[in-house]
């Protein structure tokens, strides 16, 4: 039998869900530390929810084992598990107003708590989601946002050992998103319970989260923090799915101790020497480089350059986007095709913009180019 | 068009207000009216054989509605984890029950249930334990006409709970798990109340239904006599302003808990459930 | 609670209900349909085909239902469809509920009373009166196929206003629009894309208005006065009066085949279709 991680507050091991012929999850491995913001983060149908579900207990594992707090609860139903979830659409109970909402799991408890006791703790709960005062409304009279924090009220009343928040977000519109972004990140920081959060949204996830756990085809591809997941994606996918990035596909042509060669399919051979466990990778393998749009410097002079170019080229200004604090670049090289590139404005090297049409000198240091295989 | 619809308005309210109109008729004809007078309806309220009728309408209509209405709502219930064949043959005997005419039911019911008793009464007056008193004779009167109406309204509260069953947010029943309401508390808690207006429903229009019946009751009531039946017998035997008076009830009373129904149903729907 | 054994108890009560009250009593049908009339009426065991093959003896019976059936369907559909496009397309939303509402109701009330009100509309004292101070003398509508007609429409026109209502509503106005845009006239707008459309709608109110129609008793017991006489007529005289159960048992077998047949006509036309 495997072991939890004793520290970690949920811990799935070689957990694998099915419903039928489709498997939603496949062998799962994964730690959720206590304290933690953890996002799970993938595109539609990749199994996200179904791995939240399995933590708070509506479906169970068809293989593997799901702890909390080094319990296994395999079997153990929703409501004698410690966790509490905000819906996706809140799932708030209509027939109830927002006072009995919030005060709903504490009734459920045996032995109840005295009434003076829930009474104060509900108050308690709206003053900390700022909804003093609201106690008698009805669901339907408040607006999204407020239904988003009586849900959160009516999990956190409970003191749950992780708080699971499947899209909880992504019902608001964009404006409130934000505020409600913040808002969260303060509240669990307040609060100190776990949260575990489901998006599809990157830039949910990677501005709220102290880890991000990437999914893919039901499968975890990467789990690390956002910095970890922008610097040092393991391949090509999370490179993607993590902020933008330029994908130059080819194979490995040669490795050293200190750096590899990439032989682009285009022809031209690039040297890069970071990127995670190269020491994987062999001759002739296909890989594709990636650099990010603000990693690339672009120059009218070549003197300009830093002196440790990994890449150096002339390509044409296509289009040119002033998104204020930086220029968005989209450029053309007749080898590597169409790139993009971001450019802070005071860094800019010359005394003007690059015009549209223009060829400008484009170049990337060495170790910014990640080599990254191409799955 | 818009007169057509007028027109076809009055028609459908004409025949209604005709007989509320004559039941305050002072005249005992119908076609010249004497001025206002509430006397017929101290004559039916005087009359007997229409109280008991009534009384019996009552009985039969509170106690079918009841029935009805409970056991509909568990086979509703039971009936969403129910797949497959099993299901399909429900959902069959369901719509069966809804759409066969009531005259078929009721000599249906009629022949079949005289033929039992027919068998049973010998062998309950043989094997009817003594200490119990005496044997039971089984014939048709309120039990089957009770039971009969039960079916059919029992069908129609089953497909009214499912509607509402089926457009209930699941994530309800989830919510109410994740904050530790066993499954047994959850039914009370969170399903019932989200239910409820369709079950009242179901039970007001199945003591509508049952109220109103003539047709089955007419073959299956045996002795007894509904309010209905009292009426069709009245009518038989020659028109008279008594029958406006108790049309003219019978008309609020439904109408009353139709509209009731109908306002359970569509009204605000999922949101002022226990209001 | 939600065990499978706990859900097969909740099915418990509905289950035995329709066995007994529905499933039996239709298979009693069934089997007394192939049996003999005692002496004293009732039935009498044995397998003959003679109930069947006497069913002419109550031609008239089938000849009435099967006429005035299909044209009361029709003359309900031609009443309900003006209706029914005047709600969907040209009513404001806002009025729509309430005038669902009053075309539902009155379905719901008694039959019994409603059509006694048209006892008197078009009795002698009534309709014929009227015309009669207009200079039309001698109109006798009481106790006549129309009278019988009349009183199906008005019974039956709610039924049929519904499905049509919500085949048009589901329509798409900006289809009309496009029509309109690519140069139809109303008229041919309404040919080529409204009807069409609603199709599916009027098959299911014939088929509600047929087939409950089949089994009607009240409207020509009560307006056609014993010369209109349909199947349900010849059934309540074969089972009350004459009590010739095995024969009245073979008619309602061919009743229900005939609903059965419509039903499954209709299954083959309209449901395949939609799908
Ligand atoms: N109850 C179920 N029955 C059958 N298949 C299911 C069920 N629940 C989920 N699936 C399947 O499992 C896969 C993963 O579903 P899941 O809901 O976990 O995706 P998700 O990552 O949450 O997607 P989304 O972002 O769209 O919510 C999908 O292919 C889905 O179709
Ligand atoms: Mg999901």
């Amino acid at each position: 039998m495997l072991s939890a991680d004793t520290d970690a507050v949920v811990s799935f091991r070689n957990v694998t869900k099915r419903y039928g012929d489709v498997t939603a999850a496949a062998h799962l491995d994964l730690d959720v530390t206590a304290g933690e913001f953890l996002s799970f983060l993938g595109p539609s149908g990749c199994g996200k929810t179904t791995s939240l579900r399995m933590i708070a207990g509506f479906d169970q594992p068809s293989e593997g084992e799901v702890f909390l707090e080094g319990q296994r609860v395999n079997g153990v139903p929703a409501y004698r598990r410690p966790v509490n979830m905000v819906f996706q659409h809140y799932a708030l109970f209509p027939h109830l107003n927002i006072e009995e909402n919030v005060a709903y799991g504490l009734k459920q408890r045996a032995p109840k708590p005295p009434s003076k006791e829930i009474e104060m703790r509900v108050g308690e709960m709206l003053e900390l989601v700022q909804l003093s005062g609201f106690n008698k409304r009805r669901i339907w009279e408040m607006s999204g946002g407020q239904q988003q924090r009586v849900a959160l009220a009516r999990a956190l009343i409970n003191k749950p050992k992780v708080l699971l928040l499947d899209e909880p977000l992504a019902a608001l519109d964009r404006k409130l998103r934000r505020e409600m972004q913040i808002e969260l990140q303060n509240l669990q920081r307040n609060v100190g319970i776990t949260f575990v959060l489901v998006t599809h949204d990157q830039e949910e996830a990677l501005s709220m989260s102290d880890r991000v756990c990437i999914m893919r085809e039901g499968k975890i591809v990467q789990i690390g923090s956002p910095l970890d997941l922008y610097d040092r994606p393991i391949n090509r996918y999370v490179a993607d799915f993590v902020g933008k990035s330029n994908f130059f596909d080819g194979a490995i042509d040669r490795i050293d101790t200190t750096a590899v060669n990439v032989k682009l399919d285009c022809g031209l051979m690039i040297k890069a020497n970071t990127g995670p466990d190269l020491e994987s990778f062999e001759s002739g393998d296909p890989v594709c480089i990636s650099v990010r749009p603000e990693q690339v410097i672009l120059a009218r002079k070549e003197e300009q350059l830093p002196a440790d170019c990994g890449v150096k080229i002339k390509a044409r200004v296509m289009n040119r986007i002033f998104l204020g604090e930086h220029t968005e670049y989209l450029l053309r090289d007749e080898k590597l095709g169409e790139f993009l590139v971001l450019s802070p404005r005071q860094n800019e090297r010359s005394e003007r913009p690059f015009d549209k049409d223009e060829v400008v000198l484009a170049a990337w240091s060495r170790d910014t180019a990640l080599v990254l295989s191409s799955e | 068009m818009r007169i057509y619809t007028l027109a076809v308005y009055l028609f459908l309210y004409i025949p209604i207000g005709i007989i509320v109109l004559f039941s305050f008729n002072a005249g005992r004809h119908a076609s010249d009216f004497h001025g206002f007078s509430i006397k017929w309806y101290g004559t039916v309220l005087a009359n007997p054989f229409a109280m008991e009728a009534l009384a019996t309408s009552l009985i039969v209509a509170s106690t079918t509605a009841v029935l009805a209405s409970i056991f509909g709502t568990m086979a509703a219930l039971a009936l969403q984890k129910v797949k497959g064949r099993i299901r399909a043959i429900y959902d069959a005997a369901i719509y069966i029950a809804i759409m066969i005419p009531g005259i078929v039911i009721g000599i249906a019911t009629l022949i079949a249930l005289v033929t039992a008793f027919k068998f049973l009464n010998p062998v309950l007056e043989n094997f009817w334990p003594g200490f119990l008193g005496d044997a039971p004779h089984l014939n048709m009167g309120y039990a089957s006409v009770i039971a009969s109406h039960t079916m059919f309204t029992m069908a129609l509260v089953i497909v009214i709970v499912r509607a509402r069953i089926s457009g209930m947010d699941r994530a309800l029943i989830e919510a109410s798990a994740d904050l530790y309401a066993t499954p047994w508390r959850t039914f009370w808690q969170v399903t019932l109340p989200q239910i409820f207006p369709a079950i009242l429903a179901g039970f007001l229009l199945s003591f509508t239904f049952s109220f109103d019946d003539f047709i089955i009751a007419f073959f299956v009531a045996g002795t007894e006599t509904t309010l209905p039946l009292y009426v069709f017998s009245s009518i038989r035997r020659g028109v008279t302003p008594e029958i406006n008076a108790i049309g003219t009830m019978v008309l609020t009373v439904s109408l009353t808990l139709l509209i009731t129904a109908q306002f359970l149903l569509r009204g605000r729907g999922s949101q002022s459930s226990t209001q | 609670m939600y065990g499978s054994w706990a859900n097969r108890l909740l099915l418990v009560p509905a289950t035995v209900w329709l066995l007994v009250m529905l499933v039996l009593p239709l298979l009693v049908v069934i089997i007394f349909s192939f049996g003999e009339r005692g002496t004293a009426g009732g039935y009498v065991p044995a397998f003959t085909l003679e109930q069947y093959a006497n069913l002419s003896a109550r031609f008239t019976a089938f000849k009435n239902t099967l006429l005035l059936a299909p044209t009361g369907t029709f003359l309900c559909l031609l009443v309900a469809y003006p209706l029914a496009y005047f709600l969907a397309v040209k009513v404001h939303p806002k009025w729509k509920t309430l005038l669902l509402v009053m075309i539902i109701v009155p379905f719901w009330t008694s039959i019994l009373i409603r059509t006694y009100a048209w006892i008197f509309i078009l009795g002698g004292q009534g309709l014929p009166k009227v015309l009669g101070f207009l200079g039309i003398e001698g109109v006798r509508l009481i106790n006549t196929p129309t009278a019988v007609l009349i009183g199906i429409v008005y019974a039956y026109l709610p039924l049929m206003v519904f499905p049509v209502y919500v085949s048009l509503e589901k329509l798409d106005k900006r289809l009309l629009e496009a029509a309109s845009d690519l140069g139809s006239s109303p008229i041919e707008a309404f040919r080529n894309v409204t009807l069409p459309l609603s199709i599916p709608g009027v098959a299911t109110g014939c088929m509600l208005v047929f087939i409950l129609l089949m089994g009607e008793f009240l409207i020509p017991a009560l307006l056609g006065g014993g010369k209109v006489f349909f199947i349900g007529n010849a059934l309540v005289d074969l089972f009350l009066q004459s009590r010739n159960w095995a024969y009245g048992s073979a008619v309602a077998a061919t009743l229900v085949i005939i609903m059965l047949v419509t039903v499954s006509i209709y299954m083959k036309l309209v449901v395949r279709n939609q799908q």
